[in-house]
């Protein structure tokens, strides 16, 4: 056991994170543990709304300082407990071990420098003692590494087309060489072939420097086709984990899950009508009072309205659902 | 397609072009000579990728940007040069539904009052209670709560705001409507109860779709025929499950292998990917469209524009490649 | 009709009702809901009472007949605001005073907010070579300083409560056009005009339903900002000798008098300023509180 833990990158116990305005109170995190081990991409799925921005945020402390708050948990980063230290060790830590993409690659960069100028300032922030030169070559090259020209980096951010702009931000997260890469709906606002062909470059740097990566996506597709392990977040909560061939292929799965599958029209097999999730996610300043998707769920009980399900873990594979609570069997859960 | 060969298209388009000056006398070539029809009670899936001038096309047939060349039919009858007092007796029978569920809703309208608004312009009914009673059965007939009714837009979800969108679309009763990527600012759960409120209402109301969008797996669900654009050129025409099962233009099959796939069995697998980016609209030299970009690009695809030809029944290509065989 | 989604959790009818509240309701219990604005309101209710109601309980003439026994005579039970200069009671010319320059500063407000943004509206809405030449037209006007214009005007037809009125909208409008113009070059652009012209509507419809409705916010914080300008524009002309002939009194044209004595008789100056800064106050306050009530965004 005490070895699996040093295999983890990332280890996150018991986070719960709210937003507390004077009105009101946002549970946007309830209590969620992620793993993430080294060199691995975490794929981190669910709605608008659901907690996964929230998640990386409290990752890299960037929470909003007025109204987000930590409440309980640790996030466990290469075995420091990240929240125990102060902003000048978060200083050194963002950028550098980890690095975060942005969805928008549109107001990511700033309009008034260079490309270049942008990549140099984030690599000049952590490697002070490099001299000029050996920053211009790193510029240069981690602008190949992702597929731009070198000579383009004294070309403005308005000259790039969208796909380039997020090939750009990808250099700049990755040109310190991060443990860990947070990219959140990184090709969202990318049209397919483009989306194709930057997925293809991340998935192939990952290899390339052995870094571990948090994928927040809704598409399901997307985590198909790059991830090792899946986790399903509804309402802030992880509703069901796993490895992808356990979301995949697995036998059980949690309803909210099933449900996302049976949305997504299917390319292969035509049905004339799709399968959707009655209903709307729960409005998260009053969540419900039992299973958080419990007012959408067709299996719905008297328990699922009452009382919150524990998690249970067979293997790889964890559930948080009342349905599978009697086959809580001992052996399998961790620890 | 056979069994409608009589029949009359709903909307029919020949070779449309919407071309938009640009400061310095340059040229957008936006839409480039588009042939399509739309018949009633079918789908149109237009699909293609940002900037391919899809939804110009859908706003040009509705003559809410004029044209610059070609013809527009409705119902048979030429509304190209139609005025604009002319077009607001065909605003009753030819409708569009928005991307944005909420920049295409006034915020300062409640939501009956948007659903009721196409009516009042119309003078559809005699007293406001009329239009207020019609107004509260579109919001029944696309599964919105009455309740709802003096709501603002702002509190609802994006899922109601587009069923507010959906039933002021409806409210004229028309036969034709133009859904402009309709759902892709909707969550996939909410997506879904969209477009199974979409296909129900066709099926009720026997309406006509052009259904706009850059998702082929939504596309594929909804749509009859399937016209794939590029650079403001229908590159591919057929049906739905011809265009899956049999692609023909480089485009469209590098459009299909791009789809990320919820399946793992293809994991790590070779991607068909096709290199570089759409090129500009602007001041576009003949030739191929999609030249710089296709594996399998001849002298002949740079200098020529290629054919728009049915190589088999009902399955039109714009191709070198494909129109020699 | 007959429910066809089977998609969204039981549709339930019966909480409709056509009983919707009235805009003009709905609005009035959207603004009571802030403070400054309900203070605002009350205060310009009073001052206008008071104003309006003033000859019940104040003779004119006690504004512009000299009592020269009492000159620069300090606050007292007969002559509560105190006496000025010429021996005019100070509270008597504040009342008769602000009936001349609020009714003008608000009827110029409005003509030049009503002028202005008719052509900010047209110039924005159809663009090319409307837009060039209302704009181009404009520029000559805000070309000539603002008082040398006025001025102009004001020499030119006579010194009396109309052709103030003209020349301050004249000296006004020009910023309703910019502003009218920007707020609907933006708002024509999106997507539920568009929505309005699908749906069969004329030009005239859209701006009065969807633009004007959606720049009203703006709109209102610029007059009531220019609502307390004027007042103090008025001023200055009457300073110059081009407001309001003396003796009837003015609020600008007392504080030009209280000048001289600003040392040995300060409340010559006092009192006039504290109505004005009590009118601006409360008229922005109102302001305030109206631009927030017209938008539904702010509604809970």
């Amino acid at each position: 056991m005490a070895d699996e833990r040093t295999d983890l990158i990332l280890d996150i116990k018991n986070l719960k994170v709210i937003y507390k305005t004077d009105m009101e109170v946002v549970e946007a995190v309830n209590n969620i543990d992620l793993r993430i081990g080294r060199g691995k991409t975490l794929g981190l799925v669910g709605e608008t709304g659901a907690g996964k921005t929230t998640t990386a945020l409290s990752i890299l402390r960037l929470l909003p300082a007025v109204t987000g708050k930590v409440l309980e948990g640790e996030i466990h980063f290469d075995g420091q407990n990240l929240m125990e230290f102060d902003e000048h060790f978060m200083h050194a830590i963002r950028g550098n071990r980890i690095s975060m993409v942005f969805q928008d690659p549109m107001t990511s960069l700033n309009p008034v420098l260079t490309v270049g100028d942008q990549i140099a300032e984030a690599i000049s922030l952590h490697n002070d003692q490099l001299s000029k030169e050996e920053i211009d070559k790193k510029v240069e090259d981690t602008l190949s590494m992702v597929g731009i020209l070198p000579k383009r980096k004294s070309d403005y951010p308005h000259q790039f087309s969208g796909g380039m702009k997020q090939r750009v931000i990808i250099a700049m997260a990755l040109c310190c060489e991060p443990e860990l890469l947070i990219a959140d709906e990184p090709t969202t606002a990318l049209d397919v072939t483009i989306q194709a062909q930057v997925l293809a470059m991340m998935r192939e740097l990952r290899e390339r420097l052995g870094m571990a990566m948090l994928m927040i996506t809704h598409d399901l597709g997307i985590v198909a086709q790059t991830c090792d392990d899946v986790a399903v977040m509804y309402a802030g909560e992880i509703v069901e984990a796993g490895t992808v061939e356990d979301i995949f292929t697995g036998e059980r799965h949690h309803p909210y899950t099933v449900g996302l599958f049976n949305s997504i029209p299917n390319l292969d097999s035509r049905s004339s009508r799709l399968k959707p999730i009655p209903g709307l996610v729960p409005d998260p300043t009053n969540l419900p009072k039992g299973c958080v998707f419990s007012p959408r769920c067709e299996h719905c009980t008297e328990i699922c309205r009452q009382q919150r399900p524990e998690t249970v873990t067979h293997g790889t594979h964890s559930l948080r659902c009342h349905l599978f609570a009697e086959k809580k069997e001992g052996g399998a859960a961790h620890e | 397609m056979s069994e409608r060969t009589n029949a009359q298209p709903l909307v029919k388009t020949v070779d449309l072009k919407k071309l938009f000056k640009l400061k310095g006398g340059a040229l957008l070539h936006a839409v480039d000579g588009v042939n399509l029809e739309i018949y009633p009670a079918e789908t149109l899936g237009v699909v293609g990728e940002s900037g391919c001038g899809k939804s110009t096309l859908g706003r040009t047939i509705l003559k809410l940007i004029e044209p610059t060349d070609g013809k527009i039919y409705f119902e048979g009858e030429d509304i190209t040069n139609y005025s604009v007092r002319q077009m607001r007796h065909k605003r009753r029978d030819m409708q569009i539904i928005f991307q944005d569920p909420y920049a295409c809703l006034d915020a300062r309208m409640s939501v009956v009052d948007i659903i009721a608004e196409y009516m009042f312009i119309h003078h559809v009914y005699k007293s406001r209670a009329e239009t207020y009673n019609r107004a509260a059965q579109l919001m029944d007939q696309v599964g919105l709560a009455r309740r709802y009714a003096n709501a603002y837009p702002h509190e609802l979800d994006g899922g109601r705001r587009q069923r507010i969108g959906i039933a002021r679309a409806l409210s004229l009763g028309p036969k034709m409507i133009v859904c402009d990527e309709p759902v892709s600012a909707l969550d996939v759960s909410i997506q879904a109860q969209i477009l199974n409120l979409l296909m129900d209402l066709q099926d009720e109301l026997g309406l006509a779709y052009m259904f706009v969008t850059h998702d082929l797996s939504v596309v594929k669900h909804i749509s009859n025929n399937i016209m794939v654009m590029y650079l403001g050129r229908c590159v591919e025409l057929c049906s739905a499950d011809e265009l899956f099962a049999n692609p023909l233009h480089p485009y469209t099959d590098a459009l299909l292998a791009a789809i990320p796939k919820p399946d793992i069995s293809l994991r790590g697998k070779e991607q068909k990917l096709i290199k570089g980016e759409v090129t500009s609209p602007i001041n576009v030299k003949p030739g191929c469209r999609f030249a710089s970009r296709c594996p399998f690009c001849t002298e002949k695809c740079t200098n020529t524009d290629p054919e728009f030809v049915e190589v088999t029944p009902g399955h039109y290509v714009s191709c070198f490649k494909v129109n020699n065989k | 009709m007959e429910n066809t989604t089977n998609t969204t959790a039981a549709v339930d009818n019966s909480e409709f009702s056509f009983k919707r509240a009235s805009q003009a309701k709905e609005i009035w219990r959207r603004f009571r809901k802030s403070k400054g604005a309900l203070i605002g309101l009350i205060l310009l209710v009073i001052i206008v009472g008071v104003l309006l109601f003033a000859p019940l309980f104040i003779s004119y003439d006690a504004a512009i007949e000299s009592d020269f026994a009492n000159v620069l005579a300090k606050p007292s039970k007969e002559h509560i605001f105190g006496m000025d200069g010429f021996g005019h009671d100070i509270f008597a010319r504040i009342i008769y005073g602000g009936r001349t320059s609020l009714t003008i500063a608000l009827i110029a407000t409005i003509t030049s907010c009503l002028f202005g943004s008719a052509l900010g509206a047209i110039a924005g809405y159809f663009g090319g070579w409307v837009d060039s030449l209302i704009m181009r037209t404009l520029d000559i006007f805000m070309s000539v300083p603002d008082i040398l214009f006025t001025m102009a005007v004001v020499v030119a037809l006579g010194a009396n409560a109309v052709n103030l009125i003209i020349a301050l909208t004249l000296a006004y409008f020009s910023n309703y056009v910019r502003l009218v113009r920007s707020q609907v070059l933006t708002l024509s652009e999106q997507d539920y005009v568009e929505a309005a012209r699908a749906g069969g509507s004329g030009n005239a419809r859209i701006i009065l339903k969807h633009i004007i409705p959606n720049a009203i916010g703006v709109i209102i914080v610029n007059v009531t900002l220019n609502v307390a300008k004027i007042i103090i524009y008025e001023s200055t002309l009457s300073f110059l000798g081009l407001g309001m002939p003396p003796p009837q009194p003015e609020w600008g044209l007392m504080l030009s008098e209280a000048r001289e004595f600003m040392r040995p008789a300060p409340h010559l100056l006092i009192f006039p300023a504290a109505a004005i800064v009590l009118c601006a106050c409360s008229v922005n306050l109102v302001g305030d509180g109206l631009r927030d009530a017209l938008d539904p965004h702010l509604k809970s």
